[in-house]
Parts: C-alpha cells; sequence; structure tokens
C-alpha cells in the first residue's frame, strides 16, 4: 500500500465512512499479522509515586507532597508487586510515576540495580517526562541519563507522557509537561542506544484533527530514522475527577475511538503493532477494535491506577482476556515486551 | 462470498434461512454491516431514536427461577421486594428525580405468587389517573400468560381487561430462544416459545402493539438464533403488530449458566443480521442498557436505528453484570447519536416523533 501523506490523511481522517476505513484498517492489519494472532502480555503497572509537579489539567491521578494520600512506594512494596507478577507469569513491569521533586537518579539507579539483582524480569519505565526531568535536574544529556539508567537495568521505554504532540493543545492541557520536541527528543535518544519504546496518544480531549495528523506524523517521521517504536497505543481521555472535566457529554464517544484507531493502522505505515485499549474502553470495544486495526490487546495490568483515579474500572484478569481473544476468531498468544511469542493459548 | 445475498438485499428481496446461516458463519463483518446500514437507512432514513422512559420493575419474587436470571428471588428470601402501587406512582413523579416528564414507563416483573389480577389492573389505571400522557409499555407474555391463570380468564379478555385499564403496549422479554431444546436448559419452567408467539399474536389482534426480543449468547445454537428471527418474521407478516426487534446479549455474572459475555463482534452481527433478516420490522433496537453505551452508539452503523432511553433505573441486567450504567441523560443520548454521524430524534411509545 502506498503510503498516504498528511493532506490526504486529514481528509480521509474527517470524511471517510467508519466502516470503510475500519475494513482498510483490517486489511491492513492482516497483511502485518496474517496469522490470525492476538498478542498480549503479563505485566503489572507499578507507579511508584503519584506526587507529580507537572499537575497536568486531565489527570486524577497527580498528588501534592503534603496531599495525605500522597504516597511514594517503599523498595519492598515494589518487590512483593514484582514476586506476585512473576508467580502470575509476568515478564514485565511497567514502572511509571510522577515528577517527584525530591527523588533524584540516586533513587533510580539504586532501585533499578535491586530489581534486577533479585528478578529476571523485564523493567519498561519511566516515560520521557521523568527521564527529561532527571536529566535537567543532573545536569546531564538525554543520553547519558539514558545510560546511566540502562546500565542500573532500565530495559525499554513506555510512550507515555505524549499525549497530542501538538504544542498548542500541551499549553492547554499540561503547561508544565515537556514539550513534544522534547518528548521525541527522549525517544530518538532511546532508539539510538537501542533501546525500544512504545509511542502512546490521548485523544478526546482539546485537540482538532489537525493535531491528530500533526502528532501521527512526528511519530511515523521517527520512526522512518531510528524503527525503535515497537507499538503504537491511542486512549481516550477519561474525564472524571480531572481539572479539565466538563462533562461526560463532550469526550470521546465509542465512534470516535474506531476512527482513531483505524485512521492509527492506516497512516502509520511503519510501525507493527497497534494496541486496543480494554482499559479504557472495555472488552467488548477491545474485541471489536481486533477488527478495526489493532493487533495487540495490551497487557493484563494486574493493577492499573491512573485510569481508575478517572471514575473507570474494568476488571480483567489473564482469562478474560484469552476468552476475549478467542471468542472473536483469534489465537491468543503471550508476548515478551519486543512480541516475540511466549506461549499460545 | 455474500455476493448473492447482497444482491437480494440491494434488490430489496426477502432472505432465507440458509442465507441467515451464511451470514452467521462470515467472518465478513464489514459487509454485513454495510447491508444492515443500507437497510436501516431505507427503513429510517438517518434517524436513530430514543425516548425519555423509566423502567419500573414492581417484584423480584417470582415463581420461575430461570437459569440465565440474577434478579429474580423467592418469597422469604434476603432481598426479595415488592413495590405497593403509591410506590409505583412516588417514581413516576418527574420531581423524584428531577427530569422532563415520561413518555413511557415499562414495566416488567417476576411471577408473584401472591399477587392477584386486580393488583396489576388497579397498578395500570393509578398510573392512568395520575400521569394521563405517560404511556404504559408492561409486562412481558410470560406475565401475561401467568395473570390470565390467576384470574381464570382467556388470554383474549385478560388483555382486553388490561388494554381497559391502561395498558399501552407490551414488552418483549420473555421470547428468550424459541428452540425447546435450549429453552427446556435455559427456562424449564417458563412458558414455551410457541405460547409466547400465542400471545402476541393475540395482543395484536386486540390493537395492543408489542415488542420483539431475542437472548442469545448463551447455550443457543447459530440455527436456532435463525430459527427464532423466523418466527417472528412469519408471526410479523400475520399481524403486523411488532414495533421493534430487540437482540438481548447474554450476561453471565450470579446465574446458574455462568459461561462469558456475548462478544462486542457477536454483538453487532446479530443487531445487523437482524435487521437484515426482519425485513417486516420498522426498528431493530440497541438496547444500551445490554450491550453498553459504547458498543450501543457502534451498533447504530450496524444497522440498529433506535438506542431505548434514559431508563433511570434497571434492576435485572445489573443483577448479571451489566457494565452499563443503569440510566442516561437524554442529553448524552443525543450527543452519542450526534457522534456516530446520525439525528437524534426523541420520539414516544409510538415511534412519533417528539
Amino acid at each position: 500500500m502506498k503510503r498516504i501523506d498528511s493532506d490526504t490523511g486529514l481528509n480521509l481522517f474527517k470524511n471517510s465512512d467508519l466502516l470503510e476505513l475500519g475494513e482498510m484498517a483490517d486489511n491492513v492489519r492482516k497483511c502485518l499479522h496474517p496469522n490470525d494472532i492476538v498478542t498480549f502480555i503479563v505485566d503489572r503497572n507499578i507507579n511508584y509515586t503519584n506526587i507529580c509537579i507537572n499537575k497536568c489539567r486531565f489527570c486524577a491521578f497527580y498528588r501534592d507532597a503534603d496531599s495525605p494520600d500522597a504516597y511514594v512506594l517503599s523498595n519492598d512494596d515494589i518487590f512483593r508487586k514484582i514476586e506476585e507478577t512473576i508467580a502470575l507469569g509476568g515478564t514485565q513491569i511497567l514502572l511509571q510515576g510522577g515528577i517527584h521533586p525530591e527523588l533524584n537518579i540516586d533513587y533510580y539507579v539504586g532501585l533499578l540495580r535491586e530489581i534486577k539483582g533479585c528478578y529476571s524480569i523485564n523493567v519498561h519505565g519511566f516515560s520521557p517526562p521523568e527521564i527529561f526531568y532527571l536529566a535537567n535536574r543532573h545536569h546531564l544529556t538525554i543520553r547519558e541519563t539514558l545510560l546511566i539508567l540502562r546500565e542500573a537495568g532500565l530495559d525499554s521505554i513506555p510512550g507515555g507522557g505524549a499525549e497530542i504532540l501538538s504544542d498548542r493543545v500541551r499549553e492547554v492541557l499540561s503547561p508544565k509537561k515537556i514539550k513534544s520536541s522534547q518528548w521525541l527528543k527522549v525517544m530518538e535518544e532511546a532508539h539510538n542506544i537501542g533501546m525500544r519504546t512504545t509511542a502512546t496518544m490521548m485523544f478526546g480531549s482539546v485537540e482538532e484533527p489537525e493535531d491528530i495528523i500533526e502528532h501521527l506524523d512526528a511519530i511515523r517521521k521517527l520512526q522512518d530514522k531510528t524503527g525503535g517504536f515497537t507499538a503504537f497505543i491511542p486512549w481516550s481521555f477519561q474525564p472524571g475527577n480531572t481539572e479539565l472535566q466538563t462533562s461526560k457529554i463532550n469526550t470521546a464517544t465509542a465512534v470516535d475511538y474506531l476512527r482513531i484507531l483505524a485512521f492509527s493502522r492506516i497512516y502509520l505505515d511503519n510501525i507493527k503493532n497497534i494496541q486496543a485499549s480494554w482499559v479504557t474502553q472495555g472488552l467488548k470495544m477491545a474485541q471489536i477494535a481486533l477488527r478495526f486495526g489493532a493487533n495487540d490487546f495490551g497487557s493484563t495490568m494486574i493493577e492499573e491506577n491512573v485510569v481508575r483515579a478517572a471514575g473507570v474500572n474494568y476488571t480483567v484478569s489473564k482469562e478474560d482476556i484469552i476468552q476475549a481473544i478467542k471468542d472473536v476468531g483469534f489465537k491468543a498468544v503471550q508476548r515478551d515486551t519486543y512480541y516475540n511469542f511466549i506461549k499460545e493459548f | 462470498m455474500l455476493s448473492s445475498i447482497s444482491n437480494k438485499v440491494l434488490s430489496g428481496q426477502r432472505l432465507t434461512r440458509e442465507d441467515a446461516i451464511s451470514l452467521f458463519k462470515s467472518n465478513d463483518l464489514f459487509t454485513i454491516g454495510r447491508l444492515a446500514g443500507y437497510v436501516a437507512e431505507k427503513k429510517n432514513s438517518k434517524n436513530a431514536y430514543f425516548i425519555v422512559n423509566r423502567h419500573i420493575n414492581p417484584t423480584n419474587i417470582c415463581i420461575n427461577r430461570c437459569k440465565f436470571c440474577a434478579f429474580s428471588c423467592s418469597k422469604g428470601e434476603e432481598g426479595a421486594y415488592e413495590l405497593t402501587i403509591e410506590e409505583i406512582i412516588g417514581k413516576l413523579k418527574p420531581s423524584a428525580i428531577n427530569c422532563q416528564p415520561f413518555s413511557e414507563v415499562h414495566i416488567v416483573g417476576g411471577l408473584h405468587p401472591d399477587l392477584q389480577f386486580e393488583y396489576y389492573l388497579k397498578m395500570l389505571s393509578a398510573i392512568k389517573r395520575e400521569f394521563p400522557s405517560i404511556a404504559i409499555k408492561a409486562f412481558t407474555a410470560v406475565e401475561i400468560d401467568y395473570m390470565s391463570k390467576i384470574a381464570g380468564l382467556s388470554l383474549e379478555e385478560t388483555l382486553i381487561r388490561l388494554k381497559e385499564s391502561g395498558l399501552d403496549l407490551m414488552p418483549g422479554g420473555g421470547a428468550e430462544i424459541f428452540a425447546e431444546s435450549v429453552r427446556s436448559r435455559l427456562c424449564p419452567e417458563k412458558i414455551t416459545g410457541s405460547r409466547w408467539l400465542e400471545i402476541h399474536e393475540v395482543a395484536h389482534k386486540v390493537g395492543i402493539k408489542t415488542n420483539a426480543t431475542m437472548l442469545y449468547g448463551h447455550l443457543e445454537s447459530l440455527e436456532d438464533r435463525v430459527e427464532h428471527l423466523l418466527k417472528l418474521r412469519d408471526l410479523q407478516d400475520k399481524t403486523g403488530g411488532f414495533q421493534a426487534f430487540i437482540p438481548l446479549s447474554y450476561h453471565p455474572k450470579n446465574t446458574e449458566i455462568g459461561g462469558y459475555y456475548s462478544s462486542g463482534i457477536d454483538d453487532l452481527k446479530t443487531i445487523a443480521i437482524s435487521r437484515l433478516m426482519l425485513d417486516n420490522f420498522h426498528h431493530i433496537k440497541a438496547y444500551w442498557i445490554m450491550l453498553g453505551e459504547k458498543v450501543s452508539q457502534v451498533a447504530l452503523l450496524f444497522g440498529a436505528d433506535d438506542i431505548d432511553g434514559t431508563v433511570i433505573e434497571e434492576k435485572i441486567t445489573h443483577s448479571a453484570g451489566a457494565m452499563s450504567g443503569e440510566g442516561m441523560t437524554k442529553e448524552e443520548l443525543v450527543y452519542l447519536i450526534k457522534k456516530a454521524g446520525k439525528n437524534p430524534v426523541e420520539r414516544d411509545a409510538f415511534y412519533n416523533p417528539i
């Protein structure tokens, strides 16, 4: 299939019939993943702290340091969570937290060393805002920071904090968070030292279709350069308990989600995997997403704190995920961080 | 593979049993969806209907105790309840929930062992007296059968008495799956499929419009689903008394059968194939309480033209693990419909635009 440019893309995104777009995305997915395999990973989201100085307006998770429910997990708590994850067949932890003003690089290095000393598990950790903050704080380059963290045990980087890679939107959503170019810079440096990362997009807040295209275009360009993204994960803004909350009726609906998902599958022709988001959409919509471009069911999560803080809570077990994948005619395969197959169910 | 079916749909020919089975077995979700969308648009243009309504379940005490049901209780069991007529009237006062007046009340409940036929007649006339403008859609065929037994009246007399007291419409519940082999495992105490059809036929004859449903995703085969749809189509040919068909996705939590939720893809296909098979039904409803707000919205692109209504308080599906909310505001319904690219139309109980 020929690559579509941003003007054609904008037109397709805005004006196409959803079923036509879905069918195109489904065909692209079939070409890239011809064996009817849908993958998922057994991992756990560990949010080591909810203290954050960025205070994004779309976020319900962050707390001030002096808030009564502010926390930093002890290393022992983190180890217990890792042990539970391994007992459930987990291969990865997603380690992410707020931008905590007191935690310095020694904390991160110490934590990573201890984890790697005790456990054989992939640490997928610290999204670009966390990396960027550490680099600034210690007057290190991004590359130096990444090398230090990798040496201590960091394996790969999650794609969070991308939100919408358009500074016009970021100014409204998250004025204190790193800019679009800085997010991309962290990912580029990570790819350059051989680390793999994912890319995300949080849509359904204040962005326009042009911003969506800008976002996808930036990701596609970087992927052309580095090839370091394993997957793209779009999810929708969850307004509950956030500063941005206006009312339920201004947010992205199921139809919007499918349109974004299908369009991403078509536009991001150089990214192999697209994840469905059962965490924000529920299992039934995630099943439908498998016919609108997605080939991966994401993570079993075990625990999830950030979306739940916005009042959305779909509880799902590994068995539920396997059943959900099989029920719509796919083979369910557990994968590792790098999309290598581990086990078919 | 679906080209002969496509041709039939586009030229307005009726689909056969074999066509329906091919559609259910097909993996071509998009062709099925487009065909259903074509038929829906031909029948209802771009309209998607909703209603400002309220559900009331007068009692959960039920002598049937169907195995797929998580709502029913036996008398004396913890959690068993029955509402008085005054309590029902109280629930219908718009001031009670600060909302515009309802167009319709949907009343279904268990088969209570002690309540007399007069209780139901009084309930209807009390509602009509208090709220003359609210249409009453009440009592599934299962309840009507039971009432005719406790009243010692024929079906026709029972329905006429109910109608005289204020019954405007009947909901489509209790149809489940008509196939006896499944029904005997699912709900052995419940009336048979043919009795359900007979009751709806009599209702249509005495001038009561009704809905029809199908509970799917439990023990039934695809053939059972097709058979179910064909029986409804045949009766509709005869009477024309059905307003809408509502496929109901099975919810496994807290039921005796257990199992899994139907898949999102199955939900969309079932809506679409119902639209294609039931060429004599004007409306196909994607009931958001059952499907969830999200799948219902997507279903508007797969042949559905109605998303039900505000509901306010829903007990039956929520007892079995519904993941939807219990109610939606009118503004939320309008928003979902508009975002699906459809034209929202608030309707009354008889599908007249408001």
